[in-house]
């Protein structure tokens, strides 16, 4: 079965492609710092404000905190580094399972997993926070950069995240989200948003990824997800080689991504640059064309796309240079050696119980209000036998949705 | 309550001060000192020394356990590293812990559970052996034979469970308190005479919560083992062989609990008589499901490993990783029915890399005999992915 997203993830070690280097010329400060640090995190109060000082701080196990409203300070993303270069234990960089946590003006470096993962907190704020593996992009790189899953009320803002082998800045199966002003680069999901309620995803860039920006809903998880606004984000140039592990969602990614909205509903996009992604600018897809076909999901698991409303957005290049046979075949042939791919591409799943008369409500459709973006769906479900470039039923518009409110964003 | 901490504050006074290796002994030029053998309750506050306890002490160069401390066992027991493990419980005098089948027992404020790492000992390196835990403690407890490793304490206090990581001295006469953690290198010598050096990770404070917050929403620290289907199992006591639900209930530790047939029992998961499917499900929930239930720290998975939990995706079968990142190894499903080789579960468990492995926490090790279990329950899985 000819599968969209059918990308086998390749092992390619490719050397330097660190957009990092100030840092690395820092020498590492005093190893006695780790212990320092550890027992500052295990007796840390509500209230506390574990500072971090400049330096490059090697850490070899885990850190954690687990104490409500603790804030972690450093003296900014260049100055105050912890390095896991020499890690030997521990999953993650630093794991936090604490409500009304704030991390600011730190970097942490090459951790053997995640480098930052927040588990079930509420009231999250990570700020000028940079996760990055400094030998460039791997597949041996840990999977995350900054992490939260379970989480409410979470601010992400001014973070850069490099080298992630999954996403570099991720949200997960959590509710009421801002990311904003962050910068992700070389990884394979640049900022992935994953059953997640309610998330604003604006002024970020993403760029050099596989995929830019990710908006998915996978099955089998406590919390399902739907409204997303993804806006006035600069979205170029996402075009690296799949580097993911097989198996995990991201992936089956195509190399030049630019948005992605796998199975998730009421995504809005919006104002956004979005140049240059290669195999095209913006996909719509369900899971059935990702490797999550064919099992058997939770009943209420909803796997396709619907209600995504697309305006407003600047689209320039990209849809050139498909990423796996399949989509290179059928760019070639609709749109001949020299031709590209609509900005949207669409793999065309739509749920048959919902369709009136041939059509599915205008509310459940992939709306493009712009007539000069054109689709394509490439009629996933019949195995690209259909693709068609017709946009008539595409040309909607569909009800705005609220903007995210969090307190602690409104500084 | 009052009175018996009353008793222990009397008793810390008088023992504190005593290094184990002195307990018993006659004191140089001094009065002969009989020490109390009376364990010590902690209300508040974090004892610097694990004799502050007073839990254990030391006597003709043997580990003996003080006053109604009670050493127990598991059916199926977390792999560490093929360490030994002494597992004790104290109650206050005159206290119960309250049976359930099912989740821990609830224990009275005042208890003390410790659980004591060590191995045999083979020169300067350690030994690869089974846990004969019980019957060295029936013949002394010879500490020339064992270096011991840390002694990890859950204790009860008013406010809930505290877990206190003790990391035992060179000397062995004593350990001291290292909420940091340590890391410790090994030889690992096995009877055959190979050998391989590996770092024993003691968990810090932190990481002592990542295990026994099961909860990961409350966050509530939790002793895991003493439940009815972990404990209901024969123990070699000193005067012999019984059940450990009905010597609890014999000694006052336990009210509430049904006769032994009655309670859930786990199986042994080494217990090659018993059912492939009972020992790989008694396997995944000591060392799986304190995070992977449905309320724990993993339960972000979607993959549910405890006892009782229903067989289908979210037991792993099939199951495709969301964030497992490195940890696929390219295997595509958690389970892969008749395909150890293509599962997930296989690859984490046999992998000694961090961001790989399976547990997270607690071993450097792989665990050679468990992964061949799990290995032979899913290879003899019908069915298919596809």
């Amino acid at each position: 079965m000819k599968k969209l997203f059918a990308v086998t993830a390749l092992s390619f070690a490719l050397a330097a492609c660190s957009a990092q280097e100030s840092a690395d010329e820092m020498p590492l400060g005093d190893p006695g710092y780790e212990e320092v640090l550890m027992a500052q995190l295990l007796d840390a109060q509500p209230g506390d404000v574990i500072t971090i000082p400049e330096g490059k701080f090697p850490i070899t196990r885990s850190l954690s905190l687990t104490v409500d409203g603790v804030t972690i300070r450093g003296a900014g993303m260049d100055k105050s580094i912890l390095s896991f270069k020499g890690q030997v234990s521990g999953a993650e960089g630093l794991l936090v399972t604490a409500s009304d946590f704030t991390i600011e003006g730190l970097a942490i470096e090459d951790t053997i997993g995640d480098a930052l993962k927040i588990s079930e907190g509420n009231n999250i704020t990570i700020r000028g926070v940079r996760t990055e593996w400094t030998d460039g992009y791997k597949t041996e790189n840990g999977a995350y950069g900054i992490y939260p899953v379970q989480t409410t009320n979470v601010l992400m803002e001014d973070n850069v995240a490099i080298g992630a082998s999954d996403a570099g800045i991720y949200v997960g199966q959590s509710a009421n989200v801002i990311v904003r002003r962050n910068r992700a680069e070389w990884n394979v999901a640049g900022i992935e948003i994953e059953n997640t309620v309610d998330a604003d995803v604006y002024e970020n860039v993403a760029t050099n990824n596989t995929g830019g920006i990710l908006v998915f809903n996978m099955p089998n998880l406590p919390q399902l997800g739907e409204r997303t606004r993804v806006f006035n984000n600069r979205v170029v140039d996402n075009n690296t080689e799949n580097f993911g592990h097989e198996g995990t969602p991201v992936a089956s990614v195509p190399a030049g991504s630019g948005i992605v909205i796998t199975s998730n509903d009421k995504v809005e996009v919006f104002d956004n640059e979005i140049r240059n992604n290669q195999t095209a600018n913006i996909i719509i897809s369900s899971v059935f064309s990702t490797n999550y076909s064919g099992l058997s999901a939770q009943p209420n698991y909803d796997p396709y796309p619907e209600g995504i409303y697309i305006y407003g957005n600047t689209l320039e290049g990209g849809g050139d240079s498909p990423d796996g046979l399949d989509l290179k075949t059928l760019k070639t042939m609709m749109f001949g050696i020299n031709g590209s791919f609509p900005d949207v591409l669409w793999d065309g799943f739509v749920n048959p119980d919902k369709v009136v008369n041939g059509k599915l409500p205008v509310d459940q459709r992939i709306c493009i209000e712009d007539s000069s973006v054109g689709i394509i769906n490439v009629d996933g479900p019949n195995e690209f036998a259909n693709p068609n470039t017709e946009d008539a039923d595409h040309r909607c518009t569909l009800p705005k949705l609220p903007a995210v409110k969090l307190e602690n964003a409104d500084a | 309550m009052i009175e018996t901490m009353r008793a222990g504050l009397l008793v810390a006074a008088a023992g504190a001060a005593l290094a184990l290796s002195a307990c018993g002994e006659t004191t140089q030029g001094g009065p002969e000192v009989i020490a109390s053998t009376v364990p010590v309750f902690h209300a508040e506050g974090r004892p610097e020394k694990l004799s502050e306890w007073n839990l254990l002490r030391v006597a003709d160069g043997g580990l003996v356990l003080n006053d109604r401390v009670t050493a127990y066992d598991l059916n199926s027991s977390l792999f560490t590293d093929y360490a030994h493990k002494l597992r004790t419980v104290w109650l206050p005098a005159g206290e119960a812990a309250k049976y359930d089948g099912e989740e821990t027992f609830d224990f009275p404020v005042g208890t003390v559970i410790s659980k004591t790492f060590y191995y045999p000992r083979e020169g300067d390196a350690v030994l690869l052996a089974d846990d004969t835990t019980a019957e060295r403690l029936n013949s002394g407890f010879a500490l020339a034979d064992v270096r011991l490793i840390e002694t990890r304490l859950l204790v009860r206090r008013e406010a809930g469970w505290e877990a206190l990581p003790y990391v035992w001295n060179a000397e062995q006469t004593d350990a001291v308190l290292k909420r940091t953690g340590d890391a410790q290198t090994l030889t690992l010598t096995s009877g055959d005479g190979s050998s391989s050096e590996f770092t024993y990770i003691v968990p810090n404070a932190n990481q002592c919560a990542g295990c026994h917050a099961t909860n990961a929403t409350t966050r509530e620290v939790m002793p895991i083992g003493p439940k009815a289907r972990h404990l209901n199992r024969d123990f070699s006591y000193t005067e012999g062989a019984e059940n450990q639900l009905a010597e609890w209930s014999r000694l006052g530790l336990l009210f509430g609990a049904p006769e032994p047939g009655e309670a859930p029992r786990n199986a042994v998961w080494s217990d090659a008589s018993l059912s492939l499917e009972s020992r790989a499900r008694a396997y995944l929930d000591i060392n799986c499901a304190h995070c992977h239930n449905r309320v724990g720290p993993a339960d972000t998975s979607g993959l549910l490993l405890e006892h009782d939990a229903p067989v289908g995706p979210s037991l792993g079968l099939c199951k495709l990783p969301i964030a497992a990142g490195k940890g696929t190894g390219g295997r595509l499903f958690g389970i892969v029915p008749g395909k150890a080789d293509q599962s997930i579960f296989t690859y984490r468990m046999e992998s000694t890399d961090p961001s790989i492995m399976m547990p997270e926490l607690g071993r450097s090790l792989s665990h050679a005999e468990g992964t061949q279990l799990i290995a032979e329950w899913i290879a003899a899985m019908d069915g298919s992915c596809a």
